[in-house]
Parts: C-alpha cells; structure tokens; sequence
C-alpha cells in the first residue's frame, strides 16, 4: 500500500464513561474509496465524527498526511482537508441551498471545486439555489450536503449514510455523482448500513462489530457468509 | 396638535428602545444567551463616553467613534473569557452568570463614579427644534437619535442576511455542531456577536445619556424596556425591534400624557396585551 492519506491507529473514543470504539486501525489511500459497514450502534458514525475532530481523540490516533490531528477540533480539521457529509444531512435551516453551499467553501482551500462546478454536479440545485434548503426533497437535500462538503475542497471525504431515507432510484442517482468527485482526486470513506451499495462503490470494506473492525478485505474477495458472520457476530 | 407632537415623541424614543433590543435580540438569535446585563452594559458604554468627554474634550455624539470600538472589544473578551464558558445545553449558567455580572458592573460603577446622577452635554443641539406643521415641533436630537438607530437596525440587517459574517452567525445559530464542521470556530463567532451587541449597545448609551441623566442603578429598567420591545416585535427580523421599540415609546407617551405616573405602567400594559394577544411577536421567526 502505497503513503497511507489518512491512517488511524488504534483509536479508542468514549461518550463520557461509554466506550464507543475500541482499538480500531483504518488506513486510506490517495484516491481510495473504503467502505464502513456494520449494524446499528457499531460506532461507524462515531469513527467518522473522530476523523472529522467532531469527538476529539488522543493526538497520534488519527494522522492525515502524515499529520497528526487527533487532538485538533472540528473547525481546524476542516482546514487540512477532511469534511463530514453528516447523518440526517443537516442542513442550515435559515440559509439558502447556495447559503448552505457558501458556508461550506468559507474556509477557503484551493481546488477543484466551486460554486459553478457543484452546480454542474448537481444541476437541480442551480434552478433551486435561492429557496431555502429545507424545502428541498429528502434526495436534493442529501446533494446540498454532499455540495457543501465539497467546496471546502477536502482531500478526503466522509459521507455518513447518505442513502438513509431515500427512494433506491435517488441512491442510485447520488452514487453515481460520487465517482466524479473521485475523479477529481478525493478519497472517500463511506459508511453505509446497505451493504450491496457499499460493496459496490467501494475499493476496499471494514466491517465495525460492537466497536472494533471485525473484517477487512478488498470489496471484491470477501464472501456473503464472511460479511455476515463479522456483521452479526459468530 | 398636542397628540400629534406625542406620538412623534414616542416614535422617536422608541428608536432609543430599539437600539436597546436590537443588541439583546441578537445574541439570543446567535447563541440564545439572555443577557441579564444587557441594561448595565448600556449604562457602562455611557461612563465610558462621559470619560471620553472628559479626557478628550469631544461632543458626546463625536464621543461615538470612541466608544463603540471600545465597548465592541469588551463584549470580545468578555464572550470569549467569560460567557462562552457558561453556554451548553443548560439555560441557567448564562442567566447567572450575566445576573452577577449585572451586580457587578452596577457596584463597580457606584465605587468609581459615586450614586450621584449624570448627563452628558451635547451642546445646543439638545434644544434645537423645528417645526413640521402648525403646532408640531420635532426635536434635532431626538430625530437625530432615531435616524441613528434606523441606520443601525438596517446595518444589522444587512450585515445578517447579505454579508459572509451574517450567514456564519446564522449558521451558527441553527446548528453549532455543523457549523463546526464547516470551519466555523463558535467561540469566535459567539465573541464577535457579542462585540456587535456591544458596539450597538455603545450608541444607545451614549444617547441614552445625552437625553437623560443616568446613574449606576438605571441599567435593570433600561434591560426591561429591551426585553420588551424584542418580545413585542418578535425574533423574526431586525425590523421587529424596531417596531418593537416605537410600540414601547408610544405607549409610554401616552401614558404619560393621561397621568404623568402611567408613563411605564402603559409600556408595560401595551407588551402584556401583544403577549397575550399575539404571544410570538409581530415579526415572528418563519420556521421553529
């Protein structure tokens, strides 16, 4: 494999006195889209919210470009390039789809994208770009989402259950988006509760079970049964 | 003619009660703090201008320039080395925290000014008048200070809803954990709406005190016409405390003109019957 962008080592990270990951290593490569699968209360939610800097972990856990960023809160962590597509989208309420849009470019990296390029990805928000978000449908809001992590123009990119909610033909439709923005040189981690879509737009596939990776493997070599037993537990 | 000139009276205060709410209404918007200091914080913006007076021989009303960047960089550091502190799921630190700093700031006043009232001169414009029609007059100052805080209530406006600062404060205010996410440091935002809160809080107390006499205990009163004028306009638009605030001083007018002691008994009679008539306010936010 080849320089790791983001590795985390060993990461523990607790609600208060609850322990919600334990040990938990996850290496992504420039460029590579990794898939988290698992069921509910598994802590896929809670690794991304880690990476992100939303829940703070020790220092050396989580390094990004060689970096370590355990430590660092949200707010900076955004600055060296990773942003959190969030469960549930949540939008701003009060702001406009392209309010929504501008509030994610404010920390102002370079790169590929920008208004005119989120709006070629997803034209329907260009005709809709002055109505408040949360007018939008449930498949339009997920794209306001996704636009708004990206033009802060992350290296890497996290989308928590983004199909949650959503009609497959919508699912469809976003996953389809998600290839160009990894033609434009992000990686991905996905974290997914449908594991044939997961499987399906992924490289490579941690299973979390209760906290810790309980399967990893390239997604085209592991079998049902495997998937299943890390799934549930043996 | 004689209730003509009243009710311009009134419209004309309320611009002051304005200027008073606008500065409450904004950090509850941004981060839903009730500042129970709010009053005191005027009454201390207009010490500080009576020192600026004093030290620099300025007009009260040039007197301005000074103490707004002044009191903007109290409200800074006091949201960053105090208030931020406070916030959190629960309501009641702030409360508690801003209800001692409201002692404190009154007792600190009376140690280094004394008990004593006073007033800041602003020269021959405090009498200077016009007339509009037969029998009506209005005052240079009063308008003056109306205009002023038009202005400001449209600035924030403005500033709120086309500026990139306006979107983060609203950003903010919906969702604190995603605009984290973004890049928005909260801490910094929250202590850069409270410096606009105190900048605009710097105006309203230097009028206050060019119209009035002031003393360290007026700020719990001046508090209450603020809340009141930012519950009467409701928390929907910077225009709504401005409505607020002319509801206010038109009452408190006429009042005053039926039995000089119903002055504050009608302000407060006009806020109870809009609270229970119409109990979100007549500028309302859209969405919960």
């Amino acid at each position: 494999m080849p320089e790791p962008l983001l590795d985390v080592r060993a990461l523990d990270a607790f609600y208060g006195d609850f322990q919600a990951l334990f040990g938990v290593s996850l290496r992504v490569a420039p460029g590579e889209v990794v898939a988290v699968i698992g069921a509910n209360g598994a802590g896929k939610s809670t690794l991304l919210n880690c990476i992100a800097g939303a829940i703070r972990s020790s220092r050396d856990a989580i390094l990004f470009d060689g970096e370590p960023i355990g430590d660092q809160p949200a707010h900076a962590v955004v600055g060296h390039g990773i942003a959190l597509v969030p469960e549930g989208r949540r939008l701003f309420a009060s702001l406009s789809v392209e309010e929504n849009l501008l509030i994610g470019g404010q920390v102002g990296r370079q790169g590929p994208w920008n208004l005119v390029r989120i709006y070629d990805l997803f034209p329907v928000l260009a005709e809709r770009r002055h109505v408040p978000s949360t007018s939008l449908s449930g498949g339009q809001q997920q794209m306001v989402a996704i636009g708004r992590a990206l033009m802060s123009n992350p290296k890497l990119l996290l989308c928590d259950e983004i199909s949650l909610g959503l009609a497959p033909i919508v699912v469809r439709e976003v996953y389809a988006r998600l290839s160009s923005i990894v033609a434009e040189g992000s990686s991905l981690i996905i974290v997914e509760q449908d594991i044939v879509q997961a499987l399906k737009a992924a490289g490579r596939v941690y299973c979390l079970q209760e906290g810790r990776v309980a399967l990893t493997g390239s997604a085209g070599t592991l079998t049902r049964e495997a998937i299943s037993a890390a799934y549930f537990g043996a | 003619m004689e209730w003509v000139n009243i009710i311009i009276q009134g419209v004309l205060i309320g611009g002051l009660y304005a200027m008073f709410a606008a500065g409450l209404a904004l950090i509850f918007g941004v981060m839903r703090l009730v500042n129970i200091a709010h009053g005191d914080l005027i009454v201390l913006a207009a010490y500080v201008a009576l020192m600026t007076t004093d030290t620099l021989g300025l007009n009260p009303l040039l007197a301005i320039v000074v103490v707004v960047p002044i009191m903007a960089a109290i409200g800074y550091g006091l949201q960053r080395g105090l208030l931020n502190r406070t916030l959190g799921d629960d309501v009641l630190p702030p409360l508690l925290v801003t209800f001692g700093l409201s002692v404190i700031i009154q007792n600190a006043l009376l140690e280094l000014f004394t008990a004593d009232s006073r007033r800041l001169k602003a020269g021959a414009i405090e009498v200077a008048s016009f007339q509009i029609g037969e029998g009506v007059w209005i005052g240079v100052l009063p308008l003056l200070q109306f205009v002023v805080a038009v202005a400001v209530i449209a600035g924030l406006q403005l500033l709120f809803y086309r500026t990139a600062l306006g979107r983060a404060f609203r950003a903010t205010s919906d969702d604190q954990s995603v605009a984290q996410l973004m890049g928005l440091d909260n801490r910094h935002i929250f202590a850069l709406a409270m410096a606009l809160s105190l900048a605009v809080v710097a105006v309203a107390g230097v009028f206050l005190a060019v119209r009035t006499n002031f003393d360290p205990a007026i700020g719990p009163a001046r508090l209450i016409f603020g809340f009141e004028a930012v519950i009467i306009g409701g928390l929907g638009s910077m225009w709504g405390t401005l409505a607020g605030g002319i509801i206010l001083g038109v009452s408190q007018a006429i009042g005053a003109q039926i039995n000089p002691g119903w002055q504050l008994l009608a302000g407060h009679l006009a806020f109870l019957v809009i609270l229970a008539v119409r109990p979100e306010g007549l500028f309302p936010k859209v969405q919960a």
